[in-house]
């Protein structure tokens, strides 16, 4: 029998505000354990939640993003659990009635596009961390650490609308995306910027009814989820063709062996008693806001890379690459705006500037070559001025140095045609056209040297590097 | 007249004439407390310290002649609910025995600015989960007016010291009750604010919805110059309510001619003490003479107001106090193995009974399948009794009440049966389902010498009329001049 998976994916994704989400203490990633913290977010008795309005513009641009209906009233919602990074004993959510519900994002795969639905998008707190000790003083302890606790998050869950692990990670991607290119958070999976949980089914093709499902999570890479996914899709279609059934559970990823391990059954889930926080008032989101969020959107990905296509009628496959960062983006096109070369422009972008940029291991937003100098370094090859490969060359000492590639072929003579392989196509030229001179100097007539050379000067309009150029033809014509 | 006596204004008086030093003052609440405060235990903490560096400070503020308010150098006490930098905050319970916050409340941080004097920090039922103070941690307090009884509670310390003039004022917290229900049982006067008047934040939650701050004082005029202290807005707080603080105590005034009185049958109940109701009628009577038109209006829900009230009270105690998990501060008790364990151990040994049977009734009431018929239903049901109030509001100015159904009880006398308990909130709980100022004022002893309370309830932010209200009540009734044995 054939069977298809039934996915549907929960993101819980950071937002880069300066201030927590509840309280004023900073989010800055990596300082000293518990030196980001205050009565709201270590929970003292008495302290209560005021919401930081920014991350709320955030979240309703990310709900505009990906199409949602921004609800004008939502609710939050205390979801109950004891758990050690959890200082309130209850995690200040959204539940029934989230701030942003109905939307969409189109996917492409090898199997073409796709909408997948966003069911919803909720604001809520981050928790702390555990930090697990070990030695002879810390075995067996485990230190809490509250300077993440507070941190404002959203979380985004669509409908159960993937089919395969590779409609999962594009939708991921695509998520991120968005995220990266509102700027409302770094997206960074490592760090637990940007998580992943994913409920997952199987059932017989042409079936509609779902089947049991499994949630799975621990997946902090794009590839952890594509494998924890297809490992899972196989765990299910086994068991069922063995006869057996799937059990609704929690498993944890193992990235290490590559395998999902059963962590929760449904009988030990959690009953989080939700219900509407009494400390915060309904979230009202005024017209105003909404507009204003609508006005501050950026184009996203995937309208930009079909402009890309059309515009520059660049291949697919470029505009991907171009449009996968924002400023990776822009930087195309202002140095296509600057060369009116589209695809020499994608290439040089694609091609040297990533390359170096990965060597390097920097973002674009890094790259110490500006898009107004890699534009003047591509019309001087344009115009002939330098061959490709000096541009090359003098892209690499732009890239060292950050200086400008006029400056530096001046400066190093690169305009002067020290390419060997162009001179000698020259010098080959001007020896085939005076035979008889080259005969004579053979014979004995040295002082002909300056004639050939002046032949090359000639037939390079001057620019060829008279020193390669003496030695090249004494090279040809010891022969 | 012994100055322990004198309210807030008659303090402040001989404060700034500099009859007085607040040290001086201060020293006598002290020296008072610890002549009867063994017996009686409204404080659980006396801060004695920190009191006299308040006073000190505040004499000079007094001496300098500039930045005065009616506070200034005026010992008060504090319900041990209350955040305060650097003092003991205990909720009457074991789990934040030896707890010292690093922050004070905000109305306590009012307070402080307007240069009141800290005695310490009064008793209460734990977690302010009762109406008799004897669910405290630290003991029972007794009521000053009769040693076999309750003070009422939660606030039965703060009320308890207002009436043995173990201070000048107090304040508390009421949830259901918990200011006005002591007041009444204490002879003295206890006002609850409309929800969200005075800020929240440092205030140890039981129920956030309901939860509100405000003074316990020996007359209304002092109601009236500590609320106008401790109101307003608090960015800190965003259930806080954003309107002007008016000036409540400049503004009291007496002539209630033409005042609408509604009278709702429903809070005089079968069952109730008779000499209570006596009393009560007898001060309503009193606010007819001063000219108020007595209008009978119908509040009809009011029969339900209990159920929803330990529904959304416990439900949201449920949640407020999972935070105590011996994880972060307050006692921790490490037996068994591992984390589970060590939860386990520590609320079972950290909380008290009642606090317990709260906690389990609130973590039913919001369980998965039990949701809707508990919790959903109670809240639909306290929209009702708002709603009551609204229709009731259209004829009517203010609402007059029993406070309690009955005078102090003994001690002991309820504590098997906590629904008998819970009854005591019977005519109080209304206001704090609707949101609505409410104030309890002493309205007579009963034969027995116990005090009982007439409570008046006003409109959304309406203090200012629930003030003069009972400003008019006290100004027609006359000086009382019984005060307790002690």
């Amino acid at each position: 029998m054939k069977y298809e998976a039934v996915i549907g994916l929960e993101i819980h994704s950071q937002l880069l505000t300066n201030t927590k989400i509840f309280c004023g203490c900073s989010t800055r990633f990596g300082a000293a354990p518990n030196s980001q913290v205050c009565p709201v977010c270590l929970g003292l008795p008495g302290a209560l939640p005021v919401l930081n309005g920014k991350a709320v513009e955030f979240a309703v641009e990310m709900g505009l993003a990906v199409e949602c209906t921004i609800n004008r009233e939502s609710v939050f919602a205390r979801k109950n659990y004891f758990y050690p990074d959890l200082p309130k004993g209850y995690q200040i959510s959204q539940y029934d009635k989230p701030l942003a519900e109905h939307g969409t994002l189109q996917i492409e795969t090898d199997d073409g596009r796709r909408n997948i639905g966003v069911t919803r998008i909720h604001m809520e707190e981050d928790a702390g961390k555990l930090i697990h000790g070990e030695g002879a003083e810390d075995g067996g302890h485990s230190f809490v650490d509250l300077n993440r606790a507070c941190t404002p998050l959203i979380e985004i869950v669509s409908e159960p609308d993937m089919r395969t692990p590779e409609e999962a990670v594009a939708y991921l991607k695509g998520m991120r995306d968005i995220i990266l290119y509102l700027g409302i958070s770094d997206g960074n999976m490592e760090e637990g910027s940007f998580r992943c949980d994913a409920n997952i089914s199987i059932r017989p093709v042409g079936q509609t009814t779902l089947g049991t499902k499994a949630e799975l999570k621990n997946m902090n890479s794009f590839k952890f989820i594509k494998d924890g996914l297809a490992y899972e899709i196989e765990r299910q279609i086994d068991l069922i063709e063995g006869g057996g059934h799937v059990v609704q559970e929690t498993r944890l990823f193992d990235s290490a062996r590559g395998i999902t391990l059963a962590m929760r059954g449904k009988e030990e889930a959690h009953d989080y008693r939700y219900f509407p926080e009494p400390d915060l008032k309904p979230l009202v989101i005024t017209e105003e806001l909404i507009e204003r969020a609508r006005k501050s959107l950026p184009e996203l990905p995937v309208a930009k890379k079909e402009r890309f296509i059309k515009e520059y009628e660049i291949p697919t496959y470029d505009a991907g690459v171009l449009i996968s960062s924002r400023v990776l983006a822009e930087y195309y096109e202002a140095v296509v705006k600057a060369t009116a070369e589209a695809k020499l422009s994608s290439n040089w972008v694609m091609g040297e500037v990533l390359r170096a940029l990965k060597e390097d291991n920097r973002e674009i937003g890094e790259c110490p070559v500006s898009a107004h100098n890699l534009a003047e370094l591509i019309l001087m090859v344009k115009k002939g001025i330098i061959s490709n490969t000096i541009a090359k060359e003098v892209f690499a000492e732009m890239y060292k140095t950050g200086g400008k590639a006029h400056e530096i072929v001046s400066k190093k003579g690169l305009s002067q045609i020290s390419d060997e392989s162009a001179l000698v196509a020259v010098i080959d030229e001007v020896l085939s056209k005076n035979a008889d001179s080259v005969e004579r100097y053979k014979a004995g007539e040295q002082k002909l040297l300056g004639f050939f050379v002046g032949q090359v000067m000639k037939g390079t309009k001057g620019q060829a590097n008279p020193g390669l150029v003496n030695k090249l033809l004494k090279e040809r014509l010891k022969g | 007249m012994d100055l322990t006596s004198k309210t807030i204004a008659g303090l402040s008086e001989m404060l700034q004439k500099r009859e007085l030093t607040s040290k001086e003052a201060a020293g006598l609440y002290l020296e008072r407390i610890a002549a009867l405060d063994p017996s009686i235990n409204s404080y659980i903490t006396v801060t004695t310290e920190s009191a006299l560096a308040d006073a000190e400070k505040a004499d000079k503020r007094l001496a300098s002649g500039t930045d005065i308010t009616p506070l200034t150098g005026v010992p008060i006490s504090v319900k041990d609910i209350f955040c305060t930098e650097g003092l003991k905050t205990t909720c009457a319970s074991r789990m934040l025995e030896g707890f010292i916050p690093p922050y004070d409340s905000t109305v306590i941080k009012k307070l402080k600015d307007a240069g009141a004097v800290i005695l310490g920090k009064t008793n209460m039922d734990e977690f302010a989960m009762g109406s008799s103070t004897e669910n405290s941690a630290f003991g029972s307090t007794l009521n000053p007016w009769a040693e076999d009884r309750v003070p009422g509670g939660s606030s039965g310390g703060s009320a308890a010291s207002v009436a043995a003039d173990l201070c000048a004022a107090s304040i508390g917290t009421d949830t259901g009750g918990s200011i006005r229900q002591p007041a009444s049982c204490c002879g003295v006067v206890g006002l609850k604010p409309t929800y969200g008047r005075v800020s929240r934040y440092g205030m140890i939650a039981f129920a956030s919805s309901l939860d509100q701050a405000g003074p316990l004082t020996k007359d209304v005029k002092d109601a009236a110059i500590m609320l106008g202290l401790m109101a307003g807005r608090d960015n800190c707080d965003s259930t806080s309510i954003d309107a002007s603080v008016p000036d409540y105590a400049g503004s009291l005034q007496d002539n209630i001619k033409g005042l609408r009185i509604g009278i709702p049958n429903e809070y005089f109940i079968e069952g109730m003490d008779k000499e209570t109701e006596g009393l009560v009628r007898e001060g309503i009577k009193t606010l007819k003479d001063a000219g108020a038109v007595i209008v009978d209006i119908s509040l009809p829900h009011t029969e339900y107001a209990v159920s929803v009230y330990y529904l959304v009270a416990t439900a949201e105690a449920s949640s407020n106090l999972a935070r105590y998990d011996g994880v972060k501060y307050g006692q921790r008790v490490d037996i068994g193995s591992g984390l589970i364990d060590m939860y386990k151990a520590t609320r079972d040994a950290g909380f008290g009974a009642e606090v317990k049977r709260r906690i389990m009734l609130g973590t039913y009431a919001l369980s998965s399948g039990y949701y809707d018929a508990y919790y959903k239903k109670a809240t639909d049901v306290r929209a009702l009794i708002k709603n009551d109030f609204d229709e009731a509001f259209k004829t009517c100015d203010v609402i007059a009440t029993p406070t309690a159904p009955a005078p102090a009880f003994k001690i002991g006398e309820r504590t098997s049966d906590p629904l008998t308990m819970y009854l005591s909130d019977i005519f109080t709980i209304s206001c704090n389902l609707a949101g609505l100022p409410g104030i309890s004022l002493p309205c007579g002893l009963t034969e027995a010498g116990l005090p009982t309370g007439l409570q008046i309830i006003g409109k959304f932010l309406g203090e200012q009329d629930v003030l003069n209200t009972a400003y008019a009540y006290e100004q027609a009734r006359g000086p009382i001049t019984q005060k307790p044995k002690l």
